[in-house]
């Protein structure tokens, strides 16, 4: 019988017993059932897996479940208010067409929100290099870049 | 990813012991490098120590000294206040590591341990004269880096933290590969109080000293010195870059980091 690990998901307090080599994202896919951090490449560099782990972006790929035991977790489904109004990072990218798929936003979107926690007000190059870990194969960043910084923007009022 | 038993031990001590336990343990800091080795089963490993709670974190600066805990992350490296006022060059090489996530994750005691050949961390070490503390005993930069991926670690021997002088001035030069950031060459230039040192990553199996830089910039301290300078070394050659290029490349970083102390 594995460990029991104790961690907090989007506000909720989870206890589970993942097997040792359950990666983050698996338990979050398959025995959470919070589908929105994605498995793009399980190599460590798309960052469509991406979550916030205590408010810092991590490759939930490149995490075992029980490394977050006591952690507090963030998804892309916890980041809207309770009354479901969207995070001012998710309405910017609706604005301004932050996506075409929609693949590689959460992580897109999560890394933003660290970003912009450190940053608030990242110039365009500031914000590019940030996303060198989040791969886009369909926007080309420029409205990525955009929303981000709209978004920061909004956030600093 | 084949399955194995997990430990998180509460102490240093109590890691080694869990590992020494271990038919065949493995420690575990960021996962950056083991966890992709592991998923691919290109390694596989009875026991995975996690080395997150033995408390092996904290940067602090006493007299002439920058010591920082193998399990600060590379991201805590960069942002740190005391790197960046005693040492900006570190400060620098840590935040131009992978990507914010690498970042969040990777420590500076896994990069040392693991000697990617294309690695920052070694150029610094090197570089700097950094010393590498572990609990069994303080290693010199110029001991550690043995060879492609090796060390002058023993079995289950555990970094605990590295010590970094400050030098009078320092500035690291690297030419990224542009999809992973890895270093395809990277020149750390650093005036120490044992005189110039001139350490490169990148380009051969480990890290290693251009002493024939070092003796020149002695002499006189100018990017122009090294003109017509050809470092030796075993150059690796690969997809990315052929030996020539590196070769090329090493004389190129060097200069740029020479004209930023300049
Ligand atoms: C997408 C991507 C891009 C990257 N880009 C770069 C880059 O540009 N430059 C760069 O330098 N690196 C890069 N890396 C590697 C990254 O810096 C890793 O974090 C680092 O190499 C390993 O550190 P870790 O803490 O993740 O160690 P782990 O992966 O946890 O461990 C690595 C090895 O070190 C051993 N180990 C860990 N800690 C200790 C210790 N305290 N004592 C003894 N042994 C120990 C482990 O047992 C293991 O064998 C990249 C990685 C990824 C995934
Ligand atoms: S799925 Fe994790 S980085 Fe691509
Ligand atoms: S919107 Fe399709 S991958 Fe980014």
């Amino acid at each position: 019988m594995s460990e029991q690990i104790t961690v907090t998901v989007n506000g909720d307090t989870v206890s589970a017993r993942p097997a040792a080599n359950t990666l983050l994202s698996a338990f979050l896919r398959e025995e959470l059932g919070l589908t929105g951090a994605h498995v793009g490449c399980d190599t460590s560099q798309c960052g469509a897996c991406v979550v916030l782990v205590d408010g810092k972006s991590v490759k939930s790929c490149t995490m075992l479940a029980r490394q977050a035991d006591g952690a507090s977790l963030t998804t892309i489904e916890g980041l809207a208010g309770d009354g479901g109004e969207l995070h001012p990072m998710q309405e910017a990218f609706r604005d301004n067409h932050g996506l075409q798929c929609g693949f590689c936003t959460p992580g897109m979107v999560l890394s933003a929100v660290d970003l912009v926690s450190r940053n608030p007000d990242p110039s365009e190059g500031e914000v590019r290099r940030w996303l060198e870990g989040n791969i886009c194969r369909c926007t080309g960043y420029h409205n990525i870049v955009k929303s981000i910084r709209a978004a920061a923007k909004v956030m600093r009022a | 990813m084949y399955d194995f038993n997990y430990h998180r031990p509460a102490s240093a001590a109590d890691a080694a012991a869990a590992r020494k336990a271990a038919a065949d343990g493995v420690y575990l800091a960021g996962g950056m490098t083991l966890l992709p080795t592991l998923k691919q089963r290109l390694a596989r490993s009875s026991d995975v120590v996690d080395l997150a709670a033995t408390g092996l974190t904290g940067i602090s600066r006493d007299g002439g000294a920058i010591t920082i805990g193998a399990m600060s992350t590379h991201d805590s490296v960069a942002t740190s206040s005391e790197v960046q006022s005693a040492i900006p060059a570190l400060g620098i090489l840590a935040g131009g590591i992978g990507d914010p996530q690498v970042r969040n994750r990777g420590t500076i005691g896994g990069s040392i341990a693991n000697a990617d050949p294309a690695a920052d961390y070694p150029a610094a070490v090197l570089g700097l004269n950094a010393t590498v503390h572990t609990d069994r005993r303080a290693i010199g930069a110029d001991d550690f880096f043995t060879g492609m991926f090796e060390t002058a670690l023993g079995d289950g021997e555990l970094i605990t933290k590295v010590t970094f002088p400050v030098p009078a001035a320092a500035a690291y030069a690297k030419f990224a590969n542009p999809a992973s950031r890895y270093a395809i060459v990277g020149v750390m230039v650093a005036k120490t109080d044992g005189g110039i040192r001139v350490a490169v990553t990148g380009a051969a199996g480990n890290a290693f000293r251009a002493t024939a830089m070092e003796q020149v910039l002695a002499g006189d301290f100018s990017a122009a010195v090294l003109d017509g300078i050809s470092v030796d070394a075993d150059y690796n050659s690969d997809i990315h870059a052929s030996a020539e290029y590196r070769r090329h490349l090493v004389g190129v970083m060097a200069k740029r980091a020479v004209r930023e102390i300049a």
